[in-house]
């Protein structure tokens, strides 16, 4: 699933993650820049402000390399699902705002599996930006965009940066036809929506899994 | 990144991407175009005395008044202590491993070698992207890919290859530290033997460096020689290729002696 910071997506997959569970799915969730490979890389480099757009695509492309390797092939295999919390359009979004070209990010990416289905949930910039700040998020200086130099101001530089990315996300819903949910909608309504498109998919898998049953 | 097959000596081939430009697709935000630095990369597997002979050059160049800087693989601010991690950890895959390469050369590029060709430095590169290319090479990376991965990669001016044959190089790795596991290539898991795999994963290594020579226009130098000999062949050349961009640079931005 996809979605600018403030889209609320987080909870949104939580709450789908509960509902699969129920169900009796076996349930995995994998999460943007976890991996412990790149880890320190990522802390000094933000720490320190020393990233560069190239740099900071190609340590998120590691570290997706690495839970792809480890926490999404593997759940696969075994005929788990495998929720990803963003996932490579998060990459050709933000790089993309970054200036990184479109097409270098792309390829570089294409060894990743192609989800079964994508998600993204959008919501204007003033809504995402509203709901972090009442919840008193620090925004931080990369998600921000401070790196590029747009604004001093925090706020208003992640205003500018994420401009940017809801524009290339609104490129990437044509180009690798993601579904849309619209996130301005109330907790439970885009649940409602999302567990929906999430359900269409499953009736397929289950369908496909007694027919191997039955051969 | 086509090869050439005009009748250039073997010395000065006149076709490929332009020295000094990015090999593929630009970084967009990095614009390079007529910055009066050089970059000469010297390559070749571990043990052909590559750092001995970039540390007589910088000496050399120096001496003649040449900003020199170095540059060499793994070594970025950014990327060095994860890369070291990585390998102790054992927990790296073939792809992994080419991305941390690309992020640390990324980082160099950028922060080292883009300025020091700016400000007219003459910049040592010990390893280039060939390296990562050859080890991706041999351990099964798809070549489009990683070509790609590498297209923000900036020619070099020169690249020298210090080619040596496998028999040689065993016999220069055991008098001197060992083997080691990556060295070895161990976890290409070609057997439980570190000799025998070392062997083999070198002898796959030579080769793909042999198969990217033409190319990349590389300058092919038998590596088994003495040192000094290897040093006064270096010097001639890059010593003729300096000289010829200094004549053909009317605006006169290189570092006289």
């Amino acid at each position: 699933m996809e979605g600018i910071d403030g889209s609320g997506k987080t909870t949104q997959l939580g709450l789908l993650a509960k509902w699969l569970s129920a169900a009796g799915h076996s349930v995995v969730v994998t999460e943007w820049n976890s991996s412990r490979l790149v880890k320190v890389a990522t802390k000094t480099g933000k720490k320190k402000n020393t990233l560069t757009p190239m740099t900071f695509s190609l340590l998120h492309a590691t570290d997706f390399a690495d839970r792809l390797l480890y926490n999404i092939i593997p759940p696969l295999k075994a005929g788990m699902i495998v929720l990803a919390d963003r996932y490579a359009y998060t990459a050709f979004a933000r790089d993309a705002a970054r200036g990184v070209e479109r097409k270098w990010v792309r390829e570089l990416y294409s060894f990743a599996v192609r989800p079964d289905l994508s998600v993204y949930f959008r919501v204007p910039i003033e809504v995402s930006t509203d709901r972090l700040l009442a919840r008193r998020i620090k925004l931080k200086f990369y998600e921000a965009g401070m790196d590029m130099g747009w604004s001093s101001n925090t706020v208003e530089s992640f205003r500018i940066f994420q401009g940017k990315v809801l524009d290339e996300y609104d490129r990437l819903v044509e180009e690798f036809g993601l579904s849309v949910v619209n996130a301005t909608g109330s907790i439970t309504e885009q649940q409602r929506v999302y567990r929906k498109l999430v359900s269409q998919h499953l009736e397929i898998a289950n369908d496909d899994e007694q027919l191997d049953d039955i051969a | 990144m086509t090869t050439s097959s005009s009748t250039t000596s073997p010395e000065e081939p006149a076709e490929g991407p332009t020295p000094g430009s990015y090999y593929g697709n630009p970084i967009p935000y990095l614009p390079i175009e007529g910055y009066p630095g050089k970059i000469i990369a010297i390559e070749g597997t571990d043990g052909v005395g590559r750092s001995t002979q970039i540390h007589l050059l910088r000496e050399w160049l120096e001496v003649q008044g040449y900003g020199v800087v170095e540059t060499g693989w793994t070594r970025s601010e950014l990327m060095q202590p994860t890369i070291e991690i990585a390998k102790a950890s054992n927990t790296l895959n073939k792809l992994t491993f080419v991305l941390l390469y690309a992020t640390d050369f990324a980082d160099r590029l950028e922060k080292e070698i883009i300025p020091a060709l700016k400000a007219g430095f003459i910049v040592l590169s010990d390893r280039y992207v060939y390296t990562a290319m050859a080890r991706a090479g041999v351990r099964g990376v798809d070549r489009t890919w990683i070509r790609n991965l590498y297209g923000f990669a900036i020619a070099p001016h020169l690249v020298f290859y210090l080619r040596i044959d496998e028999k040689t190089l065993i016999k220069r790795i055991l008098q001197s530290r060992g083997m080691d596991y990556w060295e070895s290539g161990m976890d290409m898991k070609i057997g439980d033997d570190i000799y025998d795999s070392f062997r083999s994963y070198q002898k796959s290594l030579l080769k793909e460096y042999s198969s990217m020579a033409d190319e990349y226009r590389f300058r092919v130098l038998d590596a088994r020689r003495r040192v000094d000999v290897i040093q006064d062949e270096l010097r001639r050349q890059i010593g003729a290729f300096l000289a010829e961009s200094e004549t053909t640079t009317t605006t006169a931005t290189a570092p006289g002696p």
